[in-house]
């Protein structure tokens, strides 16, 4: 009887100790993930944004990108109007691991893109932040973020992927798949005197579908210095 | 003909009232502009109110190619009775002043008299289309400065690139022209069938009128006489500017979303203008004329 007991109370340290030490682990890869982030205190960059969503029909467009530690950023179309679904494409990893304090819990291995990822829950610690819960897929032997799925109080649900090349020393994109649930918007009907036949077929494309907003980065200017001014 | 059509312009041109449809048109264009200068933000910010919830816009959404989409929007359903004005007056204003009769003593056909009053019709018609792309198009320019064309249909969004603009705007005009010249046949017809002005320029806006509420109501028993309306074809210029995109829901710069719609309603216009101009040559051609 006191072998039985024995072996439930090791088990159970067991379990414990397993538990204990992930969750340092995977607070020391988000540590590193932000160490990795924080090389970088300002970029500028230049690339091609593609959007793609039912119900808007738009080119596609030169943008210009910049961002400032420690959660400034700001997409600039390069000449011409751009249209971007509120909150999210202007959001990156930095802002969110910049956030005054998180809990990160360990919720597994994955894979993305034929990358094996740590599947890593943040939550953030301050009441008032946006951010409610974010999923992130790191890549642990290049401390890469590979995916990630947030959901925000004011913007919804959004998911990024992310693949890099020649800037992923320090962390940064070369292609960013920006994706969210489209069916979410509306679009408000009548105010411009117009209304066609397309309505139906429209709606029905619609359907089931997904809004994305594709950036391909095609260069950037790291730690060269940003005015504040830029971000008003 | 040609010296008869120099007449018959001669005859519009000398008319005041042919000058009040360019007055009250820069009056209106000038009025549209000036508001949407002053408060053109408090406009856009109102227009996109709900969309805005959700998307952020970035750029100069109040430029001169949307104010002229707006004016187009706007003014393209009044200029119809600045055209009748004209076109209804053309045979009922000679019938009217007694004219008509020493008009015919003249060494040329009944057709060649009549379709040089036609083509003055036209030609009125077109500078008066002419002088809204002036005034509407490239004063607006001038004023507001360009960018993207951002549109907002009924159930999406149309963003078309700066250089893919002007081109639409041209062949917007064209079929604008081509719907007016329908209107300035209807007035043309129906000034055959007065003896004085008023009757076939009220004829026309009613004419106009019925039809249009026929193109808009949404009635099965109307669905089968709307494709043969001119008033269901003559908004059809706004398909210049929606474009086609790829599978990958790209915009194909250059395109058009529904030509055939455009060629279509083209070749229903012109068989109203022919019909109606050819109906108004043979009854004229057999009518006694006592006036």
């Amino acid at each position: 009887m006191s072998g039985i007991k024995l072996k439930v109370l090791i088990g159970l340290l067991w379990i414990f100790v397993v538990q204990h030490s992930n969750a340092q682990d995977v607070n020391e890869l988000v540590r590193k993930v932000k160490a990795k982030l924080d090389l970088v205190n300002d970029y500028t960059a230049v690339g091609k944004m593609k959007t793609d969503v039912a119900f808007i029909k738009a080119p596609v467009g030169a943008v210009k990108m910049f961002f400032k530690k420690p959660d400034r950023f700001k997409l600039q179309r390069n000449g011409g109007i751009s249209v971007l679904p509120k909150g999210g494409v202007s959001f990156n990893m930095g802002n969110l691991l910049a956030a005054s304090g998180f809990t990160a819990i360990d919720a597994g291995t994955g894979e993305v893109a034929k990358t094996k990822t740590r599947i890593v829950k943040l939550l953030p610690n301050g009441d008032n932040n946006d951010v409610i819960l974010s999923t992130l897929y790191i890549d642990e032997s290049n401390l890469l973020i590979i995916k990630s799925v947030t959901t925000t109080r004011e913007n919804g649900t959004f998911e990024m992927e992310m693949s890099y090349g020649k800037y992923a020393t320090y962390g940064l994109p070369d292609k960013v798949y920006f994706s969210f649930n489209a069916k979410d918007y509306k679009l408000p009907k009548g105010i411009t005197l117009e209304f066609d036949d397309a309505d139906k077929a429209i709606k029905e494309k619609m359907k089931g579908k997904k809004g994305r907003v594709e950036i391909i980065y095609s260069g950037y200017e790291i730690n060269k210095g940003i005015a504040d001014q830029l971000f008003k | 003909m040609w010296t008869h059509l120099q007449i018959e312009l001669y005859k519009i041109f000398k008319r005041p009232r042919t000058y009040l449809a360019f007055a009250a048109i820069t009056a209106l264009i000038g009025v549209i502009q000036l508001g949407l200068k002053v408060d053109g933000k408090e406009y856009t910010e109102f227009v996109m109110a709900d969309f805005a919830t959700s998307f952020s816009v970035d750029g100069n959404i109040l430029n001169g190619y949307f104010i002229c989409y707006v004016i187009l929007q706007l003014l393209l359903v009044h200029v119809p009775l600045l055209i009748a004005l004209i076109a209804a007056d053309m045979i009922s204003g000679e019938a009217n002043m007694g004219t008509l009769r020493l008009l015919l003593t003249k060494p040329q056909s009944r057709t060649a008299i009549l379709l040089a009053k036609f083509f003055a019709a036209v030609v009125y018609t077109l500078l008066l289309l002419i002088w809204i792309a002036i005034m509407g198009l490239l004063c607006s320019m001038l004023i507001f400065g360009t960018d993207d064309l951002f549109l907002m249909k009924s159930s999406y969004v149309v963003i078309v690139k700066e250089s893919d603009v002007f081109w639409r705007y041209a062949g917007a005009f064209c079929f604008a022209a081509l719907a007016m010249v329908t209107v300035a046949a209807l007035g043309f017809f129906l000034s055959f069938f007065a003896e004085n002005s008023i009757g076939p320029i009220v004829a026309t806006m009613s004419v106009i009128v019925v039809c249009t509420i026929l193109s808009t109501m949404n009635i099965p028993l109307f669905n089968t006489i709307k494709p043969f309306l001119f008033t269901s074809h003559m908004n059809n210029w706004k398909e210049f500017f929606d474009f086609k995109v790829n599978d990958a829901n790209e915009a194909i710069i250059g395109s058009i979303q529904n030509p055939q719609k455009i060629i279509q309603s083209s070749c229903i216009l012109f068989a109203h203008i022919i019909g109606f101009v050819g109906s108004a040559i043979i009854l004229f051609r057999k009518k006694d004329i006592l006036s």
